[in-house]
């Protein structure tokens, strides 16, 4: 595996399926900071789960004008019955088709395994990677990281 | 190593000694069936350090995957409001199975507490701040999901089975 993307590396632009019927292109966010949040799978355990927290901390991210994209290896016919199940209220994207074609290009991706890694990006509004941290597989981040890049900008 | 960003103070619902060699911090929510498990799991590590352990109860709800989360936080800043907190935190894990409306009714009744004001004060959302403050302090804090104990400060990540939890208290308490 590639090292993950540092501070001051250009965001690698995707396009990606977040449902059956919709795409999210990184470039068209140009603007307002973005939060990208790599994350093994859908349906891992409910109440230690990550992407249940950043959907509770979404109006803290919100505060700073920031989206908040998830993204694994999961399809979007998953992506979207896990966010339904969840009340997801931020975009799963579908790290698909090439599998895992995204996170390989921020240098997340496990080859033995064949997902992500438990990545977290802070991307400016130029398109510019402000902050990354990769957090070991079994523990979830947290989101005080994320708040304090988001300061920062 | 992540750290409690909120430092403990008088403001917080504690049982034990404030000089109590080891202080123990869970942010939880009282749906979550995790927050159930650790429950009684506490209960046994405060008989088993005795006057060695405080600890201290924050909320941290999930309000997108637990629907009752929120109204119970509340319920039991209301009863901490008439110095029931803990009996009414208990209560809540206790019954935990069968949480909703009627229960929290219920729970302010047995605590001898007037459901009136307490339907009053949920509908007001008088206690929300003093949750959503609890939440925001768990989130700068690195509290990523629930429960999530702090120990002296400093996050555990380890499992929070008794075995676990009493190998990370005796290091501190060393």
């Amino acid at each position: 595996m590639s090292a993950i993307l540092n501070a001051g590396a250009k965001a690698p632009d995707f396009s990606l399926s977040v449902n059956p019927d919709k795409k999210i292109t990184l470039s068209e966010l140009r603007g307002k900071p973005v939060i990208l949040a790599f994350y093994p799978a859908d349906w891992s355990p409910v109440c230690g789960d990550q992407m249940a927290l950043y959907n509770e901390v979404l109006p803290e991210f919100q505060k700073f004008g920031a989206e908040l994209i998830g993204i694994s290896v999961d399809g979007a016919w998953c992506h979207a019955a896990y966010a339904k199940d969840h009340n997801l209220h931020f975009p799963l994207a579908a790290d698909f088709e090439p599998k895992g074609a995204i996170a390989r290009a921020y240098g997340v991706y496990r080859d033995k395994e064949g997902f992500c890694e438990r990545a977290l990006f802070v991307i400016d509004k130029n398109g510019v990677i402000t902050w990354s941290y990769c957090s070991p597989i079994l523990v979830n981040p947290g989101a005080d990281g994320i708040l304090q890049a988001l300061e920062a900008l | 190593m992540t750290k409690l960003a909120v430092a403990v103070s008088a403001k917080d619902h504690r049982q034990g000694d404030k000089d109590a060699p080891c202080t123990l911090v869970e942010y939880g929510d009282y749906q979550c069936p995790s927050c159930g498990q650790a429950y009684p799991i506490v209960k046994r590590l405060q008989k088993h350090f005795g006057k060695r352990l405080s600890f201290i109860f924050r909320n941290f709800p999930l309000t997108q995957i637990h629907p009752y989360a929120e109204p119970a936080a509340e319920t039991a800043e209301f009863a901490a409001a008439h110095e029931k907190f803990w009996q009414m935190h208990d209560l809540l894990y206790e019954n935990q199975g069968r949480l909703d409306d009627e229960l929290l009714v219920e729970l302010a009744q047995a605590l001898q507490l007037a459901p009136a004001q307490l339907l009053q004060a949920l509908e007001t959302k008088e206690f929300q701040p003093r949750v959503r403050a609890d939440f925001t302090g768990g989130v700068r804090s690195g509290v990523n999901g629930t429960p999530t104990f702090f120990i002296n400060g400093q996050r555990h990540d380890g499992s929070y089975d008794f075995a676990s939890l009493v190998e990370a208290i005796d290091l501190v308490l060393e």
